[in-house]
């Protein structure tokens, strides 16, 4: 299995080569420009501007450039922001994100599994069709409805949480944005536990194991859990990788200090580099995710070989 | 397996733990007891360095961190800031200006004139790339210095003794001492500049010489200034500190407002205007803004060449019926392309109206008509015409009314959504046919800032492709006429020309929108939509 990790990882400079490059020039070929504005611009001020950050280069040389920065570790400064570099922006912002996400999809996935696993013991009971209409609300009602109508009834009429802001990290601030994160993942993950546990439960294996005499608890832990937890996992790693990378409607509406806004506003700003910047961020958490579910894999189905 | 999952939980949480201390670092102080003010501010500051500034939330923060030699008054007018007094010559083009004997920046240094030297040279030097740096084009060798002819150490702004300090301009400008009071003309601190680079605007680095010191910076969070002890007039100072919160959300920002948390908004949510004029009148304010919502229309397009037919789109809008039913937000009808409220520094400007600013709906539709009768069009011969706009429903909703309104004059509307770097670019480039606009006058209060924009020679910015010689010479009169009365009477007479062309349809002037709490005092309502916060207060 390390011999496969190790290869996996060594896949993982060609595959980002080719996200810098696709991103790096699909980024340029839309039209606009970081510095357009309704302000008239004068000639002379668009070329000086220009020639600070070599957009008066031919493409294929700012590309060379953006490589060889990057390879020193400088995703270069933000066109936006430009007080920052892009690494500091990512720094600075990923801390935030990744409390929020993290902790709302840790809750929703220990949520989801439970509430998901008991409503398929008991299918068709009042328990399991309550779960299945709360989960099938919780899917259908998006985020920026969520959000403002929990600040609204929480924040303004209850005054029991703050309706917004970070609050230098204090945990009141953040356990509305997380809930409210949480709540739409705890409605896929419940569904998606229920469907695969029911599944499994109907496997000849299954059967197999309830025929030799188990006990009831050992069927349901060991064979049954197993094989019903990976269309989970599988769902949960690009899952991971969205959610503690941030959300752009979350992080606006409690005005979250994270890093979801930057995929958003930098493509919306043509911020080059920042997006460029969170681009790569996002590819490298995704594939470390997706090579940590295909280990997991390897541990939890028996029919799984890793070479 | 369960334990699989409790490892899962567990990993992610020693993560988050492992990484908090790096969100404490940035700091946040609570600030309970002390005098502070929390104000909305639309968007995260883009940067705080006067010289890359360009937006309004920068300014905003600019405006407290730093004093410009000319300063916004409570009501956005002028005051004496970093120089006390000045002298201007005869021919209107030397400009002598006595610094602030007291004046010092937060680490004590003196400020003196050689400091604005320094920093005006900065910001048209070529390799600081300023987007302000056209400010100071009325400057000898201001332009030239842009344009990398001439070393940024020419430019005509002198110090002649710590002081003193001394400009001389190309041309006569009558609105420059109004120019000065931008927040890219205010000075930096020339030791801390050189020392930290492109790190000197952080918490810690920043040195200035307004009336507060940036304290903390955590981007997208918030940006915490506290009053400056060493500020010359830090006794008229009444808060301890101010909170600027970036706030994109409208409808989160005016939540945040009701809940306490903040105590002035920068913005309201325009679709809530009734609810809150209903039930927070108190704390909404509603003045107008000095901007102007407008259509602008491709002149060099065949069809769209001749006045008449622009005449005819502009009689039949129903202006009341847009303010009244969509936007909704105190906007005013627009019959003038310079909104009220413009002023060189001294003189008012009377703004220019088109000519049928009292005639009432039925007779303006039915001349309307009649124009494109005579032109050859008909519901059944229709001219086919595109609306361009950028997203958004507001611009969408307005698009949809104009389309109702000219269709009686037989004119078919094909609307055209673009992404707004889409549209600017469209725009610029004048391939749209006719596109919505907004200009708003924040850099400047002077009626140039609108007229200039539709000069024959603005290139880009004249979308409309506007290209009338009689206009265009009374603009260039005035650049170099001194005399501030004459000079404005040939603003009002360009003006007057443009609104016979319309290469351009007004349909509102701007209004802002903005709560501020019944408990602070010292938020003035003004056109220019300026609240520096060392006129604010909090009541006890």
């Amino acid at each position: 299995m390390l011999s496969y990790a190790v290869r996996r990882l060594a896949w993982l400079i060609p595959t980002l080569l080719i996200v810098i490059g696709i991103s790096f020039f699909m980024m340029r070929l839309a039209p606009g420009s970081p510095f357009a504005t309704e302000e008239n611009m004068p000639e002379i001020i668009r070329q000086n501007l220009e020639a600070a950050y070599h957009l008066n280069e031919p493409l294929w040389v700012q590309f060379l450039i953006y490589l060889g920065n990057l390879a020193q570790g400088d995703f270069g400064p933000s066109f936006q922001y430009t007080d920052y570099t892009v690494t500091e922006l990512i720094w600075l912002g990923f801390p935030a994100s990744l409390q929020v996400g993290g902790l709302a999809i840790g809750i929703a996935a220990l949520i989801g599994i439970a509430v998901g696993m008991h409503a398929a013991l008991n299918q068709n009971s009042w328990s399991d069709h309550l779960v299945m209409a709360v989960t099938m609300t919780g899917i259908a009602v998006p985020n920026f409805v969520l959000a403002p109508l929990a600040i609204l009834i929480i924040g303004v009429y209850w005054g029991l949480l703050p309706a917004g802001g970070w609050g230098g990290g204090a945990w009141t601030h953040k356990v509305l944005p997380i809930a409210t994160l949480a709540m739409t993942q705890i409605a896929y993950i419940a569904r998606l536990t229920r469907g695969s546990v029911i599944e499994t439960l109907r496997s000849n294996y299954i059967r197999t194991a309830r025929a030799k005499g188990l006990p009831a608890r050992l069927v349901m832990v060991r064979h049954t859990l197993r094989g019903a937890l990976l269309p989970v996992i599988s769902y949960l790693g690009p899952a991971i990788a969205g959610i503690i990378t941030g959300t752009v409607v979350i992080e606006e509406i409690f005005g979250i200090p994270g890093i979801g806004r930057y995929f958003v506003q930098g493509a919306l700003n043509r911020d080059y580099t920042l997006v460029m910047g969170v681009v790569i961020f996002y590819a490298v958490i995704i594939m470390a995710l997706n090579l940590l579910v295909d280990v997991l894999y390897a541990v939890l189905d028996p029919k799984v070989r890793l070479s | 397996m369960p334990n699989l999952r409790h490892a899962l939980g567990g990993a992610s949480l020693a993560v988050i733990v492992g990484l908090a201390p790096a969100a404490a670092m940035v700091g946040w102080s609570a600030d309970a007891a002390a005098a502070t003010l929390h104000r909305g501010n639309a968007a995260e500051p883009q940067t705080l360095d006067p010289a890359r500034a360009t937006g309004v939330p920068e300014s905003n923060i600019m405006r407290d961190l730093y004093e410009t030699l000319v300063y916004h008054t409570v009501d956005g007018g002028i005051m004496p800031g970093a120089a006390e007094s000045w002298t201007i010559s005869d021919d209107g083009l030397t400009y002598t200006f006595t610094m602030r004997p007291d004046a010092v920046w937060s680490n004590g240094d003196p400020v003196t004139a050689h400091d604005f030297v320094f920093s005006y040279q900065r910001l048209v030097a070529p390799q600081t790339a300023s987007r302000f740096a056209w400010l100071l084009n009325a400057v000898v060798n201001g332009e030239e210095i842009q344009a990398g002819d001439v070393p940024a150490e020419e430019l005509a702004v002198v110090a002649l003794d710590d002081h003193t300090l001394q400009i001389t301009l190309d041309n006569p400008t009558p609105f420059f001492i109004e120019l000065l009071k931008h927040g890219s003309l205010s000075p930096v601190h020339r030791p801390s500049v050189e020392a930290h680079g492109e790190r000197f605007t952080r918490p810690g680095n920043l040195v200035s010489n307004g009336p507060f010191v940036l304290t903390e910076w955590l981007p997208q969070s918030h940006v915490r200034i506290e009053r400056s002890e060493t500020f010359h007039a830090a006794d008229e100072v009444a808060l301890d500190a101010v909170y600027y919160y970036p706030t994109p959300d409208l409808a989160a920002e005016l939540s945040r407002f009701r809940a306490g948390e903040l105590d002035m908004t920068y913005n309201a949510p325009a679709d809530q205007m009734p609810w809150l004029r209903e039930n927070m009148p108190d704390e909404l304010r509603n003045p107008p803004w000095f901007g102007t919502y407008y259509i602008t229309v491709n002149t060099q397009l065949e069809a769209l060449s001749d006045p008449r037919l622009r005449r005819a789109l502009a009689l039949a809008i129903d202006r009341n019926a847009i303010v009244t039913h969509i936007t909704q937000s105190g906007e005013l009808p627009a019959y003038s392309w310079v909104p009220p409220g413009a002023n060189d520094g001294s003189i008012d400007y009377d703004m220019q109206t088109v000519d049928f600013v009292d005639m009432p709906m039925e007779d303006r539709v039915a001349e309307a008509q009649a124009i494109m009768a005579e032109l050859g069009y008909s519901e059944d011969n229709p001219l086919e015409l595109e609306y361009v706009f950028n997203t958004s429903d507001l611009h969408r909703n307005i698009a949809i009314a104009l389309a109702s309104m000219w269709q009686p004059l037989g004119v078919e509307v094909e609307l055209r959504n673009l992404e707004w770097q889409v549209y600017l670019d469209t725009t610029a480039r004048a391939e749209h046919e006719v596109a919505r606009a907004g200009w708003v006058g924040v850099t400047y209060g002077d009626a140039s800032y609108f007229l200039e924009k539709f000069h024959p020679d603005a290139g880009e910015a004249n979308s409309a492709r506007y290209d009338n010689a009689e206009f265009g010479r009374l603009l260039n009169q005035a650049r170099v006429t001194a005399d501030p009365q004459a000079r404005t009477d040939m603003m009002e007479q360009a003006e007057a020309i443009m609104m016979q062309d319309l290469p351009i349809i007004p349909i509102y002037h701007y209004a802002t929108r903005r709560m501020v709490g019944t408990h602070v005092e010292g938020v003035v309502d003004n056109v220019r939509n300026v609240h520096a916060s060392r006129f604010i207060s909090i009541a006890e």
